[in-house]
């Protein structure tokens, strides 16, 4: 991917606006429409709603309805038509309203979207963003409140996407909109309405780069979505007892970035993976095999010196 | 419907001839186990895909099935190159990585072979509304069998493209078999193509075995989809010879009842009929064709066994784009 940060001044600090999560994913989706007229959104009720979480709110007034498109309630005939768009030329991101109801379209994002790159023979390319939203904790139910990135990270051909902060929502949504790949973007439902501060204007940060939320000498916890702030929470109550966590916020699931992951546990020696998914299975059982299949040795022969 | 003219009427034939041919090589090729995996032949359904596709060009698309050799010669494909796909070849279109139920030929807007029953409908869709988005008269035709037809994403599809009027013909084969299971117990209507008024698009029922048939419904159709009109349902009624793949028992039917559609409708013998009863051609003409597609499909597996066989995989750029 030939995603590159925008170039500044060393030192100089990009401007910078506070704003919602959800807020800063719209003026992605805003500033990649306007650079790029293949980009188009469609799915249910984003138009004139704005969305069930209002991402998309404003886009139809200076889009239009050709590339700002309300969809019935169809979810593989949304996802099976960005495929095909995707294929012939054009750049859709398609919302669904929860993760839960990726099921309905599960066929066109594991055997057509995600497989066609490679069942070609390299002639077909992919470049869809397929936005949704996971995670509990809002009394929405079970059909409304699962964690199923272990699905999506299964699945050889798709990059997932699971953004913790507004500013990291933003450039990496630029970022899986200008990528060729189907990149599935996974919001968290109790995220839409915290805040941050978001750069102002272009800005990308590449797919599959790690971020320290904060340095930490004794403890690192991996973590992503949600689990990040309180991940922070939880950094700052340990370090009125004096143990200094590292944060890890992966950003990226596919691809993930093992470098960042193993030089910081190369660093502390210890690591605690939280994440809201069920556990079994569970895309934090891949990070504990990545740390034991890489970094065990090590860290134990250095603990044992 | 104005008569067919003496050229395209001959190169309708010369198509369904190349496809019959093909898929006869292609079964003698399964036999001398020089193909992996396996492969579904489209012998006796050559008039569908011959009659719609006459009607597009290179840059219109066209999504396929895993019965998808025809569709894939009706849209230009080059014989030499699915017979090294079929063989695993890295001179195939897919380098070898698809095989028969996954050619697509890009060039030609062909967005592949589907193995999943029902799922080139959508994308098909999707590659409808590029064409209305980009402002071009490009259009979409989905081909898929009976089986096909019992999927959600033919509902939600032809919804879709119904309320964006898409230009998207959805072209159901009904080859009166899904699989093993007959249409009389998979349907509880007799015309499939009724159901093209619950979606607000004109539905049109063809018999898919006489070239001029299909031929003619397609050039309405595909002529409506480029006015920006929308799409059309069509159903073809056709009966493929093979098992649904290459040693299939086939205990679902007769040999009567495939020797009895062999014998009065085969879609080859029914064009070589009116095209010298309508003196369109002689039968010297049809025999120099025959000659010919007999020669391109020797060329062709020619080509296919000379071509190395696939390159190893590389991860992750055979599989992710850079």
């Amino acid at each position: 991917m030939s995603v590159q940060p925008a170039v500044r001044a060393e030192g100089e600090k990009p401007a910078t606006r506070e704003m919602f999560y959800a807020e800063a994913l719209g003026d992605a989706l805003r500033l990649e429409m306007r650079r790029d007229p293949n980009v188009l959104v469609f799915g249910e009720d984003i138009a004139q709603h704005g969305g069930a979480f209002g991402v998309t709110k404003g886009l139809l007034d200076e889009f239009g309805p050709k590339r700002i498109r309300n969809t019935p309630i169809s979810e593989i005939g949304i996802v099976g038509a960005a495929v095909g768009a995707a294929l012939t030329g054009l750049r859709p991101v398609v919302e669904l309203m929860y993760v839960d109801f990726a099921g309905l379209a599960m066929d066109q994002v594991v055997n057509q979207a995600a497989q066609n790159r490679f069942m070609f023979g390299g002639q077909a390319r992919v470049p869809m963003v397929l936005r949704t939203q996971g995670g509990s904790g809002r009394g929405n139910a079970a059909q409304h409140s699962k964690s199923l990135e272990a699905w999506f990270a299964h699945v050889a051909g798709l990059k997932l996407v699971m953004p913790a902060t507004p500013a990291d929502a933003k450039g990496l949504l630029a970022s899986a909109i200008r990528d060729d790949n189907p990149v599935i973007f996974l919001e968290h439902k109790l995220l839409y309405r915290t805040k941050g501060d978001v750069p102002v204007g272009e800005h990308l940060l590449p797919l599959g780069t790690a971020d320290v939320k904060r340095q930490g000498r004794d403890l690192t916890i991996v973590t992503w979505s949600r689990e990040v702030v309180f991940a922070l929470e939880a950094a700052d109550n340990l370090a009125a007892e004096g143990i200094e966590a590292e944060v890890l916020d992966l950003r990226t699931l596919v691809p993930l970035d093992k470098e960042t992951i193993l030089a910081s546990i190369r660093k502390t020696h210890r690591a605690l993976v939280v994440h809201e998914a069920i556990k079994r299975a569970g895309y934090g059982a891949e990070i504990v095999s990545l740390i034991v299949e890489e970094a065990f040795d090590r860290a134990a022969k250095e603990l044992a010196s | 419907m104005s008569a067919l003219d003496r050229a395209t009427a001959l190169e309708l034939y010369r198509v369904m001839r190349t496809i019959r041919q093909f898929e006869a090589r292609a079964v003698q090729l399964f036999g001398e186990n020089k193909i992996w995996g396996t492969i579904h032949s489209y012998a006796g359904q050559e008039g569908v895909a011959v009659g719609v596709c006459a009607h597009l060009r290179d840059d219109d698309w066209i999504t396929s099935t895993h019965r998808g050799h025809g569709h894939c010669i009706a849209k230009g494909a080059d014989v030499g190159r699915m017979f090294a796909e079929l063989l695993g070849r890295e001179t195939g279109y897919c380098r070898g990585r698809g095989g028969s139920m996954h050619i697509a030929d890009t060039s030609k807007g062909n967005l592949g072979a589907n193995g999943i029953v029902g799922g080139g409908i959508p994308i098909a869709t999707g590659a409808a509304l590029t064409a209305t988005y980009t402002g071009s008269d490009r259009v979409a035709v989905s081909f898929f069998g009976d089986g096909g037809a019992n999927q959600g994403t033919l509902h939600e599809s032809m919804n879709l493209a119904a309320i964006w009027k898409l230009p998207v013909l959805f072209v159901c084969e009904n080859n009166q078999y899904a699989e093993t299971n007959p249409v009389k117990d998979a349907f509880a209507v007799e015309d499939i193509s009724l159901r093209a008024a619950g979606y607000g698009m004109p539905g049109v029922r063809v018999n898919g075995q006489d070239v001029r048939e299909t031929y003619r419904v397609a050039a309405d159709a595909v002529a409506r989809a480029r006015s920006g009109l929308g799409p059309t349902f069509i159903v073809a009624e056709t009966y493929r010879y093979e098992g649904h793949y290459y040693g299939d028992p086939q205990v679902y039917r007769t040999k009567d009842e495939i020797e009895d559609w062999r014998a009065k409708r085969d879609p080859l013998v029914i064009a070589r009929t009116w095209l010298t009863t309508d003196r369109l051609a002689s039968e010297a003409d049809l025999a120099r064709v025959d000659r010919e597609v007999d020669a391109e499909i020797e060329k062709g597996v020619a080509f296919a066994e000379a071509g190395e066989p696939a390159s190893p995989i590389r991860l992750p750029e055979d599989v992710y784009a850079g």
